[in-house]
């Protein structure tokens, strides 16, 4: 039994009817009249001096439109360190830099145009390790900066050098982790267009589409209040459309040359090459625990690979901070962390940033401590699990918690206790089953100034409800989440609702779809909103029923007396009589939802999050001693999610979620030498195929989290941290050896199985 | 210089025929997106790897991507368009938007195709099968579980004459 009438409930997004019939409009798909065809000449050489561009023959070739150099643009930068150019002029910094671009009236005019388009470049001594570049004598990427070191942050809480010597036992262990691409099916893309008066409307892929707002004046020098982000319909995002990109205000530009609308997309190579992926990471992390059972302390210090210029990616070492300093309870935690950069390709913002990292990190030596004491990696974490309600050193303020029920859950259905009982311990074939926890930001993240959200809720004369959020839609699901929360506040059935999303012009601002936060924030937001619109139903709904507003409620789109069901009036004529009077009015809540949250301080102590994710992964493997292959067979993934607004989405992010770290884990890796991508393809660059995919058993636990729209916390990431340390540590259990490096290739397998020989 | 010449090309797409000149350089993906805009058939590499651009070619499911429009000419071609009709959707359709196997969609028309000529060929296909047939079919979004429960309870569905469940608020009461 529910006592919800929409919460709770599999009901399906609004755009999955026009998903599945081929009809939705992505922004691939989108053609408009004069529109012109954008390509991007970009630099073959990792960090070489611009010499000369000469684009005269391009510039003759029939059905060419516009070509641009770094001259076109006003002298102003773009980015998190304002250390870009949408175009570069000077000096490139890494393969792919974006020297020139061409608008044509076909994409193979522009492709010849490029062709036509002479650059002279002086190669310059390169650096692609971030330990190199840190080094006195390493050529730097940005020489006015004075050194390749970026950012240098520190935390610490307790004394862990102390700790480290009280610990009856110590692990330590180097982590290597790779290049990982976000990978949505749809490339980037961007159109552009002028209208007569000079304001700009951009259709895009972001994922923030009022900070692509700012970001774009301020990189163009056009008045933000000019410029309208319009989001299509969006092949996927997972962290990808975090930043904008130099392509975006290069297509602006081409637009306004060209006079004429200028469409944008990125071949599958130039994503590979182009879009940020995840930061690679040098980890030294060393742990250690009493005999008791009792963790006790955490030193870790990281080297994180910019690349050649710095975006939100940089940041993800706060998140890392998180699980570092709070999952499980540790009296004692340091951490160090030095963002870099070097001559490789951009990094960014992918789904989990810097969490996967980091509880691969954390998850892998819980593990070893456990061992190294004796107790059972279960036990080991069960004693040390957050509680609800608790402040760690750091000063996160964990409201609901339910991590010790996500362990026991993924546990059981594995059949933990159980579990080296039926398994072969001859032959080529091993089995192991390996399990791993998560904390994540539940409730916002406040990196921004702002972490908020607004929503307005309209109905019209036929009592059509409207609501118009600023959560962006990326497939994940948050169109239908908005409207159930806001059906269930004003008693409409949610395919009802109309949803509004898409557009900076008509949408309240929101900073953008990441964090796995936009359940909990727009949610709120659209909470607020509905229960305004209530209360102006009821105001006038106890006129026409000649009732108190507290003995009335909405239900099934009709405002009833409580206790006397024949006396209702139909939703849409209250909301006529509120209207057609003299002295009426329309009927419209604004909602602005902005989390009791805090932005991290320089000390890296703060509640960054309004709540926190928490769960956990069980996942039994098989690992071919023969050919080093890792088959995961079988993963339980339980999350506290606090309330499942929607069961059959929250599971689709746990399923997606998990299928994404396993690619971490075993497969994706962006093979980088010298700064060129050498598998741009996804021939090259495996995702899991649904052959490669395991069973994945979903498993929902809720908390009733108090700051949620209706107790609901965030889920978005949490699928994707553990589940590389659970393969990990599903390896170690089937063959004894602890691979430390992602993703764990077949090679890397055999290696270790060898070495222990 | 790629080639500039046209030439003529018949395609039956859906049930319909299209008398069409195009370059010999063009792909059947190109020529459904761009000349019969029919934007349901995705692009997501352009090298065959994706599948999301998956079409029928005489009954066969083929990555449009990799075909040469001319070596369409006078075959029959279904995309994911041809599926529904006017009042009904394909039971295929119906399981993937009621059971939540549609995230960002991208990869779902070409999903939908592949498993629409699995059926073809076996109509009782159990996990292993819908795997396989769909393994050409890369999805970030959703880790496949909710694709192939879908493909099954299509299957289930469409074995038993009738499509799939009635309305989701029925199926929200488990």
């Amino acid at each position: 039994m529910c006592a919800f009438s929409y919460i709770g409930k599999r009901i399906p997004k609004p755009d999955a009817v026009e998903k599945a019939t081929g009809r939705v409009i992505y922004g691939h798909d989108l053609k408009v009249p004069r529109m012109l065809h954008a390509k991007v000449l970009r630099s073959p050489l990792p960090h070489a001096h611009i010499l000369h561009v000469d684009t005269s023959r391009a510039e003759r070739l029939p059905g060419v439109k516009a070509v641009i150099t770094a001259d076109d643009f006003p002298p102003r930068r773009f980015g998190f360190a304002k250390d870009r150019t949408p175009l570069t002029g000077d000096k490139v910094r890494r393969v792919g830099d974006e020297v020139a671009a061409v608008a044509a009236v076909d994409e193979e005019t522009a492709e010849e145009a490029l062709e036509l388009i002479r650059v002279e470049y002086e190669p310059l001594p390169a650096v692609f390790d971030p330990e190199e570049a840190l080094k006195p004598d390493a050529p730097l990427i940005h020489e006015e900066r004075g050194s390749n070191l970026f950012r240098h942050q520190e935390y610490v809480h307790g004394n862990p050098d102390r700790a480290l010597d009280e610990a009856d036992v110590v692990v330590e262990d180097v982590f290597e982790l790779g290049y990982m691409q976000p990978t949505p099916l749809e490339t980037c893309f961007c159109l552009a267009a002028f209208d007569p008066s000079g304001r700009l409307t951009v259709w895009s892929t972001t994922q923030i589409p009022f900070l692509l707002q700012r970001d774009l004046a301020e990189a163009l020098g056009i008045p933000g209040h000019h410029i309208r982000i319009i989001q299509t319909a969006i092949g996927g995002g997972f962290g990808r459309g975090l930043d904008m990109y130099s392509f975006e205000p290069i297509c602006v530009w081409l637009a306004r040359k060209a006079g004429r609308p200028v469409r944008l997309a990125f071949t599958r190579q130039e994503e590979f090459i182009a879009a940020e992926c995840r930061q690679p990471m040098r980890i030294w992390s060393r742990a250690g625990a009493m005999k008791d059972g009792r963790l006790w302390v955490r030193d870790v210090k990281v080297l994180l690979d910019n690349g050649a210029y710095v975006s939100w990616g940089t940041v993800t070492t706060l998140v890392f901070m998180e699980t570092v300093g709070s999952l499980y309870r540790v009296p004692h935690a340091r951490m160090v962390s030095d963002s870099v950069y070097t001559n490789n390709p951009i990094t960014g913002a992918v789904r989990g940033f810097g969490n996967p990292q980091s509880t691969f990190v954390v998850e892998t030596q819980m593990d070893r401590l456990a061992e190294a004491i004796g107790m059972d990696p279960l036990e080991f974490r069960l004693r040390n699990a957050n509680r609800p309600f608790e402040e760690t050193p750091q000063g996160i303020k964990v409201t609901s918690c339910g991590l010790k029920e996500c362990l026991e859950a993924v546990a059981e259905r594995i059949g933990w206790k159980h579990r080296h009982e039926r398994r072969p311990q001859e032959g080529p074939v091993r089995r192991g089953i390996g399990i791993a926890a998560t904390m994540n930001v539940g409730g916002g993240a406040r990196i921004y100034r702002s972490d908020g959200c607004g929503a307005i809720v309209k109905v019209d004369d036929f009592g059509q409800v409207t609501v118009m959020t600023g959560a962006t839609e990326i497939g994940q699901g948050s169109d239908v989440i908005v409207a159930q929360i806001v059906a269930e506040e004003l008693g409409i059935p949610p395919e009802t609702i109309l949803i509004v999303n898409n557009d900076t012009a008509l949408t309240p601002w929101d900073v953008g779809v990441h964090a796995s936060r936009t359940t909990f924030i727009a949610g709120n937001a659209a909470l607020i909103a509905a229960r305004e619109v209530k209360r102006q139903i009821l105001e006038t709904a106890e006129e026409l029923l000649e009732a108190a507003a507290e003995d009335l409620e909405l239900r099934d789109g009709f405002v009833v007396v409580r206790g006397s069901p024949e006396r209702r009036v139909p939703f849409d004529k209250v909301v006529r009589a509120r209207h057609f009077r003299q002295g009426g009015e329309v009927i419209v809540g604004h909602g602005w939802y902005d989390p009791p949250n805090e932005m991290v301080g320089a000390d890296g102590k703060g509640n960054i999050s309004a709540a926190y994710g928490f769960g956990a992964q069980a996942i039994e493997v098989e690992v071919d001693l023969e050919t080093g292959k890792v088959k995961p067979l079988r993963v339980i993934s339980a999350h506290d999610v606090g309330r499942a607004i929607n069961p059959m989405y929250v599971e689709g992010q746990i399923e997606g979620g998990v299928v994404m770290g396993l690619g971490y884990a075993l497969l994706e890796e962006l093979q980088v030498r010298e700064g060129r991508v050498l598998n741009p393809t996804l021939l090259d660059y495996r995702l899991l195929t649904a052959l490669d995919a395991p069973q994945i058993e979903s498993v929902i636990i809720e908390t009733d989290d108090p700051e949620g729209p209706f107790g609901a916390k965030g889920v978005g990431e949490m699928g994707t941290n553990p589940t590389a340390a659970a393969v990990a540590n599903a390896i170690y259990d089937a063959v004894g050896v602890r691979i430390t490096q992602l993703p764990i290739t077949p090679e890397r397998v055999l290696r270790a199985v060898e070495s222990r020989k | 210089m790629k080639p500039t010449r046209k030439y003529p090309l018949t395609l039956h797409v859906n049930g319909e025929t299209y008398e069409l000149e195009v370059k010999p350089q063009r792909t059947l993906l190109e020529v459904l997106r761009n000349e019969l805009e029919l934007t349901g058939t995705n692009e997501g590499c352009a090298t065959g790897d994706c599948g999301a651009c998956t079409v029928l070619l005489d009954g066969l499911p083929v990555t449009a991507c990799l075909v040469l429009a001319l070596d369409a000419h006078g075959r029959q071609v279904t995309t994911v368009e041809g599926l529904a009709t006017a009042e009904e959707l394909h039971p295929l359709q119906r399981a993937f938007v009621e059971r939540g196997a549609i995230q960002c969609g991208y990869c779902t028309p070409g999903l939908i195709i592949s498993a629409y000529a699995l059926l073809q060929e076996n109509p009782r296909p159990d996990e292993a099968a819908v795997r396989l047939a769909i393994a050409g079919n890369l999805c970030r979004c959703t880790g496949y579980t909710k694709v192939v429960e879908a493909v099954l309870a299509a299957a289930e569905a469409m074995y038993a004459g009738r499509s799939a469940p009635a309305t989701s608020t029925q199926m929200a009461d488990m």
